[in-house]
């Protein structure tokens, strides 16, 4: 999970993905009057075998990302492509296809399993939907195998999720992931929710299972740290767009975009003799609205580099002599990570 | 920066004269909640002390008593199902367990402050957060409502709300995650507390945000001096922030010291295995090595020393005898039978 294959072909590669949510006034008679702007232009491409991490605060648009390409959320414009094939053009058989090929681990393991199930009911459903991936017969041995490779007791398949901790349920989650043997997880803040000892373990697992089985995986995060950790390449998000994108190295340690650099130096880091380390960019204000995003740039109204230009011009996610795409018509590399 | 005198009644003053600067003693401090399932020992003989102008964290995940421990300090354990079963709480040299509940409110939210994770449900949502601040002036200090209006626009500017004047009449729902936290902080402060405890202030919100929340009250600490504690499971934000660390697990405090000691070389192997399981920014590539297993049931805390099930430093006798608190150095404790061994680090990863 090192290099990026940049020779193969993307796995999933996303154009101009667009997902306005209307705003509307009036019960009997609605008329919208305006739009979320949750994700306004996207795109990325993700390659076999890497992980993609995508961060940003909340309201950035990276759970609707992962929604849309699922057709969790119907897209309002844009392509996405599953080996070359437009998901959102996709009919009911190529879709279901898809959605065996794609799975997601949602952040909540108290809220994503179903409380009146059993874990081997749970981790079983999807061979009811997707029959013939695994004969009846096998399903038994299989629930089994699939607890064990995620480091659960095969015995434990007759318990119920509230038996168990909430780092054994999402490893539940990940077990039901696997079961459809996907080639994309969608990993939706995975960690977010647990304990910080028991964070470890599933990060660990999660690495695990992608040599294992040769995974892709996109890893929404909030947590920088995280996904510094996991990820091959990252990509930032502000108000529906990517500022900044890259791999790890580019992003956490050439930071270009005035976005990227305030987050990480925002991140305190646990080590009490680094205080005061550097100058910590603490920005202004709050995030705008996604209803009514700044005109131009969209970080322009936190940011301490804005001219005029930014206001007129939304700037192109592009190499400025920085080596790596970012968003920002005054990008230059700041070293703010020790 | 001075400690800000509160005036204080003579009696008070004689009980205060050996406290000089010590604001808070707890000392062995035991919470239960009393269940139809159980008993939940969620606070099992903690002692602790806050001196004015000092920055004290308590870390430790869910379920470690971190929480319940402030809101025994506070007063706020409801009682059924929460009995403070033993312990002593002092404030200013005044044991708040034995004083009668008129007297106990004069201390709530004058003398020691609290602000809350969740501003959000903090805040009363039928009422403008001016007239929320207001309250308290009119409240605890009968001022006049005009006059509590006023020094509500001003705590607003302290806290760094833009437009305070403005928006002094807008209710919580208006305002952001961040600026709710510092409508609550504003009410915190108001009454000049000697003692403010944040229990996790910065868990719900977005990393730049938390550094400007976190920024906001080291500054308002330096200013007016107060003792803060500091609640949270974030080691980074630890670490920022916080003069001495108390590292809490299963209700009991596993390892105490200042901030720079334990973070460079922790002593209780719950706190080796916390900094070593967490991915830090600033390295990459390191492979996490997280604490097997996951936190103990209250109703039913492990024998012995409560993390002996975890522990890569366990032996036989972690499993009968419960570690005291083992003097490390002067203002260094840890409860593992086994400290020096941590702290040669034999069973850290290389």
């Amino acid at each position: 999970m090192t290099a990026t294959a940049l020779n193969k072909e993307p796995i999933l590669r996303v154009e101009g993905l667009v997902k306005h949510f209307p705003l509307t006034r009036g019960i009997v008679f609605k008329k919208q009057v305006g739009a979320v702007r949750a994700v306004d232009g996207v795109d990325f491409d993700l390659y076999p075998g890497e992980t993609l991490g995508l961060v940003g605060e909340s309201g950035c648009g990276k759970s609707t990302t992962a929604r849309l390409l699922l057709r969790l959320e119907q897209a309002t414009g844009g392509h996405a492509y599953y080996k070359g094939q437009d998901i959102f053009q996709m009919n009911k058989r190529e879709l279901r296809e898809l959605r065996r090929n794609i799975q997601i681990v949602f952040q909540d393991p108290y809220a994503s399993l179903n409380p009146r199930m059993t874990v081997g009911d749970i981790i079983s459903e999807p061979w009811e939907i997707h029959r013939g991936v695994v004969p009846k017969g096998q399903r038994d041995a299989k629930v089994q195998e699939l607890l064990e490779v995620v480091g659960l007791h095969p015995d434990h398949k007759n318990r119920y999720p509230h038996q168990f901790s909430g780092g054994q349920r999402q490893r539940v989650g990940v077990a039901r992931a696997l079961a459809l043997n996907p080639e994309i997880i969608l990993l939706d803040e995975p960690v977010s929710a647990l304990d910080v000892s028991v964070q470890a373990q599933v990060v660990n697992l999660l690495e695990r299972l992608q040599n294992e089985f040769s995974l892709s995986f996109i890893f929404i995060a909030h947590d920088l740290s995280v996904v510094r950790h996991i990820s091959d390449r990252v990509a930032v998000m502000y108000l529906g767009k990517i500022v900044e994108m890259g791999t790890h190295a580019d992003v956490y340690e050439r930071p270009s975009h005035p976005y990227t650099q305030a987050l990480l130096s925002a991140v305190p880091v646990p080590d009490p003799t680094k205080r005061g380390r550097g100058a910590r960019i603490v920005l202004t204000g709050d995030v705008p609205s996604p209803a009514n995003p700044p005109s131009g740039c969209r970080f322009r109204t936190r940011c301490w580099k804005a001219q005029d230009i930014c206001a007129e011009e939304v700037p192109a996610l592009i190499d400025r002599g920085q080596g790596h795409p970012s968003a920002c018509h005054f990008a230059e590399v700041k070293e703010v990570v020790a | 920066m001075a400690l800000k005198e509160v005036p204080a009644r003579p009696a008070e003053a004689s009980a205060r004269e050996p406290h000089r600067g010590r604001l808070l003693e707890v000392e062995n401090l035991t919470v239960e909640f009393r269940t139809p399932y159980g008993v939940v020992n969620a606070v099992n003989g903690i002692s602790y002390t806050l001196d004015a102008g000092e920055t004290l964290a308590i870390l430790g995940e869910s379920g470690s008593g971190k929480s319940v421990s402030a809101q025994a300090v506070m007063g706020l354990i409801e009682s059924p199902p929460g009995f403070i079963t033993q312990g002593a709480i002092r404030f200013r040299g005044v044991d708040l367990l034995t004083i009668e509940e008129s007297e106990r409110r004069s201390v709530r939210g004058q003398k020691i402050a609290m602000i809350f994770q969740d501003a959000l449900t903090s805040l009363n949502p039928v009422f403008s957060v001016g007239y929320q601040i207001a309250e308290m002036f009119m409240v605890h200090r009968d001022m006049p409502k005009r006059d509590a209006k006023k020094k509500a626009v001003e705590l607003m500017e302290r806290v760094g709300i833009p437009s305070a004047a403005e928006r002094v009449n807008d209710y919580p729902h208006q305002f952001s995650g961040g600026m709710r936290q510092r409508v609550m902080i504003a009410m915190a402060l108001s009454l000049d507390p000697d003692i403010l405890i944040a229990d996790e202030p910065t868990t719900a919100l977005d990393v730049t945000v938390q550094a400007q929340i976190m920024e906001l009250l080291d500054a308002l600490q330096s200013e007016t001096g107060m003792g803060l504690i500091l609640i949270t499971h974030d080691l980074g934000v630890v670490a920022d922030v916080a003069d001495r660390v108390i590292v809490m697990y299963a209700g009991k405090i596993v390892e105490t010291g200042s901030v720079y000691d334990v973070y460079a070389n922790p002593a209780h192997p719950y706190a080796e295995g916390l900094m070593q399981s967490i991915p830090r920014l600033d390295q990459k590539g390191v492979e996490l090595n997280p604490i097997k297993g996951s936190p103990p049931n209250l109703m039913r805390i492990p024998s012995g020393c409560p993390f002996h099930p975890r522990c890569p430093y366990r032996q036989d006798v972690c499993v009968t005898d419960e570690p005291p608190l083992y003097e490390v150095s002067a203002d260094r404790r840890s409860a593992c039978h086994f400290w020096q061994d941590v702290l040669a680090g034999k069973a850290r990863r290389a």
